[in-house]
């Protein structure tokens, strides 16, 4: 296989001015900042200028990487690693500091939908216009326009200018302008963040579809399953530097694995009563066990065995009752289970001690959630509530083993099915 | 690396010699650009491309009147004072609304910039599209009121192209310097509308040039529009303007510097626009 990209020694440092958040300036202060330089020249002749006021900051330090033709390469990695002044590097947006970046084929790069849409203007004048802002000629286009069209279903609204079109249909036409370039090699940044979720199917779909073409892709994304679908390779940025490059599995396990150093998997309830709502305090800690349950971690697969740990200290009565709620980001309660639904354990808790509670096949699909630990006697009810003890991550990863995922919007379990014909 | 296997090597600094290229593989962007400003521009307004049509002509009127009647101000040669004022007024405005919006032109279309890569320097030419064609309107009307004051104009008409070049090169140079400048300082935006207004008077549009005595004639040519106003009047107005040549030299190498310096200007920066703008 060719290599499409290659970079050597790729870094980008940005000046930060401490006085202003933004990067342009007046030109009185520059004016004035030039007068004082002067004049602090004509009185300290042979000094060198001091680097006033302004720092640097390297969004990338010294990257490099080759990639073939035909790879779908996954950039994963946290806010602020690098991701995107990567892919403005590469879609030549701004030019690196230092180093070289090769590129063999014509490049279009998908930073946002619908850059250059113009609001007064109907939905056929706006794919032209769109189409050549992403550098597609007339021609081009023409050719592609009832492909556009229909791939976006705003066949009754070409008319229409696109500030009365709904986001929904905004967004289906900016993409499917996009999807249409045909480029050799295909930059997208997180843009199918928006949109519904038929039609975020529906533009991976056509990503594949590029893909099984030969065309080189490279696509960030917080969603490690749409990488996990989506790509074959996968590089790992953070703090402006490749930390690891390889298939994009393993990229993904890099990654959660790193993710997790920074976050504990565990809180401390034992001087901390911020989050404590019941009466008695009995929690001391709440914690997610890694799978040899010698660790905490903040992330678990989708399918894995859950293993929480909680510890407590009791005084004076006997606890037979423990309960805990996980919610989503939306403050949705997705489930919960305690030991009063199940036969929970067989013994007392009092004094200090550790309980786990295990869910095999742990059944929620990718996202962010929080728990909620209470303990208490069947009797009395909650003694000790703590809302959002924790929260940590679930990654969908390859649950099904065919490479697909749920989308957001398919709901919140993964559930395996059967299927056969009688 | 082995920079010749690649299509495409991208560096800390831009190589110059495939710009040129590149603005032609992005013609149709610079088409479609020039395109939606004609689109919008009458959008939502009710008399529409009327507004060029009014704006040159009540302009004419008040010229006339203030210049011509009230300071009485001579005309060149036997020419209808407001036809010598409407004359000017052609290059001038065509360049005053093309360096307003040129040089804000970048600045209102940052999210592009910052988004997709496309040859910067279309932005700010693209400006000048529309406004050629309120040059041409404002030329219509042109003819309507030379056949109204029954006033034939000269055979010199046919080098005009050539002076509406010189028009057209300055109004890019200036663009180009003002248009990078104000990415990078924003007090741009209040100097251009201040230029442009200070422009209109000093320059020779409501008089003739005629009026500035003979020893300061040169120094005023540094003002580059002089000398396209000038051409412009004796393209039409023929025998009855004395051609002051010196002048009109000085202003085709003020354009010309203008012009070279400003393209890299813009070339030095564009580079950094996404990171600042």
């Amino acid at each position: 296989m060719t290599t499409v990209i290659k970079a050597e020694n790729i870094s980008k440092q940005y000046k930060i001015s401490h006085q202003k958040s933004e990067g342009y300036k007046t030109l009185s202060d520059s004016l004035s900042n030039f007068g004082e330089r002067i004049i602090n020249r004509i009185k300290h002749p042979l000094s060198t200028t001091p680097n006033e006021e302004i720092e640097t900051f390297e969004a990338l330090k010294d990257i490099n990487f080759e990639i073939k033709q035909g790879d779908r390469i996954g950039i994963i990695g946290r806010n602020g690693a690098g991701k995107s002044t990567l892919l403005k590097l590469l879609s030549r947006i701004t030019a690196p500091s230092t180093g070289t970046i090769g590129i063999k084929g014509r490049v279009a790069s998908l930073l946002e939908v619908g850059t250059g849409f113009h609001p007064e203007l109907t939905g056929r004048e706006n794919i032209f216009l769109n189409g050549a802002i992403l550098g597609m000629s007339k021609r081009d286009i023409g050719a592609k326009f009832d492909e556009i069209v229909s791939f976006a279903e705003v066949m009754k609204f070409l008319d229409t200018p696109v500030k009365r079109y709904s986001s929904g249909m905004y967004v289906r036409l900016a993409f499917a302008i996009a999807a249409h370039m045909e480029p050799d090699i295909l930059i997208v940044d997180e843009v199918l963040a928006v949109g519904d979720v038929a039609f975020q199917r529906k533009c991976l779909g056509s990503m594949q579809n590029n893909a099984t073409q030969g065309r080189t892709i490279i696509f960030v994304s917080h969603q490690m399953s749409a990488i996990n679908n989506l790509c074959n390779r996968g590089l790992v940025l953070s703090d402006g530097r490749v930390r690891h490059n390889s298939s994009a599995s393993s990229a993904i396990d890099f990654y959660l694995s790193q993710n997790s150093e920074n976050r504990e998997g565990f809180s401390d309830f034992s001087n901390n009563n911020t989050y404590r709502t019941g009466n008695t305090p009995l929690i001391t800690s709440v914690g997610l066990l890694d799978k040899k349950r010698k660790a905490y971690r903040s992330w678990i697969k989708t399918g894995e065995t859950l293993d929480i740990e909680i510890r407590y200290l009791i005084h004076d009565i006997y606890v037979d009752y423990c309960f805990l709620a996980f919610s989503n980001t939306a403050g949705e309660r997705v489930f919960s289970c305690g030991t009063h639904l199940d036969r929970g354990f067989n013994k007392k808790l009092q004094g200090t001690g550790k309980l786990i509670c295990s869910i095999p096949n742990f059944p929620l699909v990718d996202g962010e959630y929080t728990l909620d630990v209470s303990l208490g006697t069947k009797a009395r009810g909650n003694l000790d509530h703590i809302s959002r003890a924790l929260s940590f991550r679930v990654e969908l990863s390859n649950y099904f083993q065919t490479g697909q995922v749920i989308l957001p919007g398919q709901g919140h379990f993964a559930v395996n099915s059967h299927w056969s014909l009688v | 690396m082995n920079e010749k296997e690649y299509d495409l090597v991208i560096k800390a600094n831009k190589q110059l010699d495939k710009a040129i290229k590149e603005i032609w593989q992005y013609k149709d962007l610079l088409f479609f650009l020039a395109w939606r400003d004609y689109k919008v521009r009458y959008k939502q307004t009710v008399i529409g491309a009327l507004w060029a049509f009014l704006r040159p002509l009540l302009t004419m009127i008040v010229f006339t009147i203030i210049f011509g009647k009230i300071a009485g101000l001579p005309s060149q040669g036997n020419t209808p004072y407001s036809i010598m004022v409407f004359v000017a007024m052609l290059p001038w405005y065509f360049f005053a609304s093309s360096f307003q919006e040129g040089s804000n032109a970048l600045i209102a279309n940052s999210n592009m910039i910052s988004k997709v890569y496309f040859p910067r320097i279309i932005v700010p030419i693209s400006s000048l599209f529309v406004n050629f064609i309120d040059f041409l309107i404002s030329f219509a009307i042109l003819a309507l009121i030379l056949i109204y004051y029954q006033f034939m104009p000269s055979i010199n008409i046919l080098l005009l192209p050539l002076v509406l070049l010189l028009a057209i090169a300055f109004t890019i140079a200036t663009i180009f310097w003002m248009s990078a400048l104000n990415v990078k300082y924003r007090d741009i935006r209040y100097i251009v509308p201040f230029i442009v207004q200070f422009g209109l008077y000093v320059s020779p549009v409501g008089f003739a040039s005629e009026v500035v005595s003979s020893q300061w004639r040169l120094l005023y040519s540094l003002n580059p529009m002089v000398g396209v106003i000038d051409g412009f009047r004796w393209c039409i107005l023929g025998d009855n303007v004395s051609f002051y040549w010196p002048g009109f030299i000085l202003s085709i190498g003020i354009t010309l510097l203008l012009l070279a310096t400003g393209y890299l200007y813009f070339s030095k920066t564009e580079r950094k626009f996404a990171d600042i703008i």
